[in-house]
């Protein structure tokens, strides 16, 4: 809590838009010319689920956004800012470079205790549910695996959030053949999924909050971390060169004068191929 | 010394969800390559006999752990119980389901036991000298593919993404070990609770473990159009998927998105009808086994990238189709 105020922290992560780019394994990120930069499509719906829960507690709630990652991210921690948040920091160092999610989540829950100690003791931390280059989609839970806090993935509802001591908050987590509902105490991390909420443009009001705002950088010096557990070297993960995927035998073109005749050959080739 | 591959049975409710049986198979080629054990742990509440049935799917060995306080998964206490087990026993390799509890089990005992871990992963081998895992999981939205390894360190860890490896067999006369493990949650001051489920009513079945996927978009037209391709999908024992637009349109609810910000799944096959395959689309889809795509439009990215393209329309198309699978049915 910062004062009687909610302490939100919402994870994000700067990845090119443009799906042709290319992956740079050394740097976990996509790296292309010419390929936009934007905040992780799916970090948006977090962003926007932090800002309704400050709504809901009527002010009585702060929205930090916290990202990793290189200079150029802080752009889209401005544009987080743009979309609701109250303030916002980078953590960024030649070092971080190479870290697979383990440890990439442990430099973010350093980042979440430096908040902490800074502002107020961090209540609830939110994280999208994937990222749209590397995909890994565990950072959220493994934030909370190093803080040692309960966690939910797949959060498509925040039924209830109750700020106290300690506050609880409970989740509606979206299953294979349902819905799940269960019931945290704070602090916690939940990862989002973009049923979850419509994500709003950024108003005028904050793109002017985000154009004057002040984006600290913490380095690792910043951070009380383990220089062992980070980057490559500290990484239990290592990605190799990609590749394109094989091309897809077939390309076949079902012909036939009627629909009919398209079905039944098309069926054919189903029954061959022994699918059906 | 590690040893042994070990492949996690995740549970709801009780009941063994099948990607289990890919773990195995997986699992099993894996294991005879090493010379090494095929494990089975479960972790849940009164699941002990089912456990039992997994030894005619290869399991040498059943390991359960069970306790009411694991009846339902939890990030906090599934993570913590199967790290617990994997300290004890050091096991080479754990193969989890890269389902939505999977994927996050995985995620939080990978720090719990300082282990690498692939995601999403749809090939795997074993390094013959450092007897580690090899794995291979799509990455930008399935446009490349990214080898993936550990450090020489154990265990290892890989989320399988479902449908990447076929089901094992069952094969007669082979009854496994079975050991209870002997945990006490009761004592962790767990700080999540399980407070209920609620069944998703739609009659038709979830994309993750469908072998058939017939999937609608814009060209679908509406709700209604939908009731046709799940027609289909019930003759052919299937389950119907949707692009994107058609769910920001609201004809079929979210759980039914295919694509980067829906659902990835990977069918035998998979039947696009009216989806133009936008490269958004395609990370959801393209690793299915087979894909066919029905569209007006010849000229339709995905009409290039398939492997049997029907041009034309579907609604012409598809109560054709209906029709000659009911004929051929008999
Ligand atoms: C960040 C981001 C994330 C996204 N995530 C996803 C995602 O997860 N999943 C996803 O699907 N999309 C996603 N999209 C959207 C994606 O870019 C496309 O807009 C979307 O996939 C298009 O859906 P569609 O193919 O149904 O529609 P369209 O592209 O409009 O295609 C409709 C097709 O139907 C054909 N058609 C029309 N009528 C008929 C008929 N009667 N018979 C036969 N064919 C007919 C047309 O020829 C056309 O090819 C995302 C986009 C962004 C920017």
């Amino acid at each position: 809590m910062i004062g009687d105020k909610l302490h939100i922290v919402v994870c994000i992560k700067q990845t090119s838009s443009s799906t042709n780019a290319q992956f740079d394994a050394k740097k976990a990120t996509v790296q292309a010319a010419g390929a936009q930069a934007a905040i992780n499509p799916f970090d948006e719906y977090a962003i926007e689920e932090g800002v309704r829960i400050r709504e809901r507690l009527n002010s009585k709630a702060t929205v930090h956004a916290l990202s990793l990652g290189p200079a150029e991210a802080e752009s889209s921690l401005r544009e987080a800012i743009a979309k609701g948040c109250d303030g916002a920091t980078l953590l960024s160092d030649p070092q971080f470079e190479g870290s697979d999610t383990a440890a990439t989540a442990y430099l973010l829950q350093k980042g979440i205790e430096k908040l902490g100690k800074l502002k107020g003791p961090v209540d609830l931390v939110l994280c999208g549910k994937q990222t749209n280059d590397s995909d890994a989609g565990v950072v959220g839970t493994q934030v909370a695996a190093w803080w040692d806090v309960p966690s939910a993935a797949s959060v498509r509802k925040v039924v209830e959030i109750a700020p106290g001591n300690p506050g609880k908050v409970v989740v509606g987590r979206m299953m294979e053949d349902g819905t799940d509902t269960l019931e945290m105490s704070l602090p916690a991390v939940l990862s989002i999924v973009k049923e979850i909420n419509e994500p709003r443009i950024a108003s005028l009001k904050g793109k002017m909050a985000s154009r004057k705002a002040e984006i600290a950088v913490w380095r690792l010096s910043d951070l009380e971390a383990e220089v062992e557990k980070i980057g490559a070297a500290g990484s239990a993960l290592r990605m190799g060169e990609t590749y394109p995927p094989p091309k897809r035998s077939g390309g076949e073109v079902i012909e036939g004068k009627s629909p009919q005749e398209k079905a039944k050959k098309l069926l054919q080739k189903l029954k061959e191929t022994k699918l059906l | 010394m590690p040893s042994d591959i070990w492949c996690v049975a995740e549970q709801r409710r009780g009941t063994f969800l099948p990607t289990i049986q890919e773990l195995l198979s997986i699992g099993k080629k894996l294991a005879r390559e090493l010379q090494e054990k095929l494990t089975v742990i479960t972790i849940g509440s009164g699941v002990e006999s089912a456990a039992r049935e997994f030894g005619k799917y290869g399991a040498e060995r059943v390991l359960v752990v069970d306790h009411p306080a694991l009846a339902h998964y939890t990030d906090e206490g599934h993570a913590r119980a199967l790290a617990e087990v994997v300290r004890k026993e050091d096991p080479r390799a754990l193969l989890f389901p890269c389902s939505a509890n999977g994927r996050s089990w995985a995620g939080r005992c990978a720090v719990l036991l300082e282990a690498g871990l692939g995601t999403d992963v749809t090939e795997l081998t074993i390094d013959p000298q450092s007897k580690t895992l090899k794995m291979v999981r799509p990455c930008c939205g399935a446009s490349l593919l990214m080898p993936l390894s550990c450090r020489t360190r154990f265990p290892q860890m890989a989320a399988v993404r479902p449908g990447a490896f076929p089901r094992a067999e069952i094969q007669a006369g082979k009854t496994p070990e079975v050991r209870k493990i002997d945990l006490d949650p009761s004592r962790w001051k767990l700080r999540t609770q399980f407070k209920g489920f609620e069944e998703d009513h739609s009659q038709v079945k979830d994309i993750a473990q469908a072998e058939i996927i017939v999937s609608g978009g814009y060209g679908v037209g509406g709700a209604d159009g939908f009731s046709l391709l799940e027609e289909l999908a019930k003759l052919l024992g299937g389950a119907v998927g949707a692009s994107r637009r058609a769910v920001d349109l609201g004809w079929i609810p979210y759980r039914h998105q295919v694509g980067l910000t829906g659902r990835t799944i990977k069918p035998r096959l998979y039947i696009a009808c009216g989806i133009s395959g936008q490269i958004q689309h395609l990370a959801g889809m393209s690793q299915s086994d087979v894909i066919v795509a029905i569209n007006k439009d010849s000229q339709a990215p995905l009409m290039k990238l398939c492997n049997y393209a029907v041009e034309g329309d579907l609604f012409e198309l598809l109560p054709a189709l209906i029709e000659e699978i009911k004929k051929s049915k008999g």
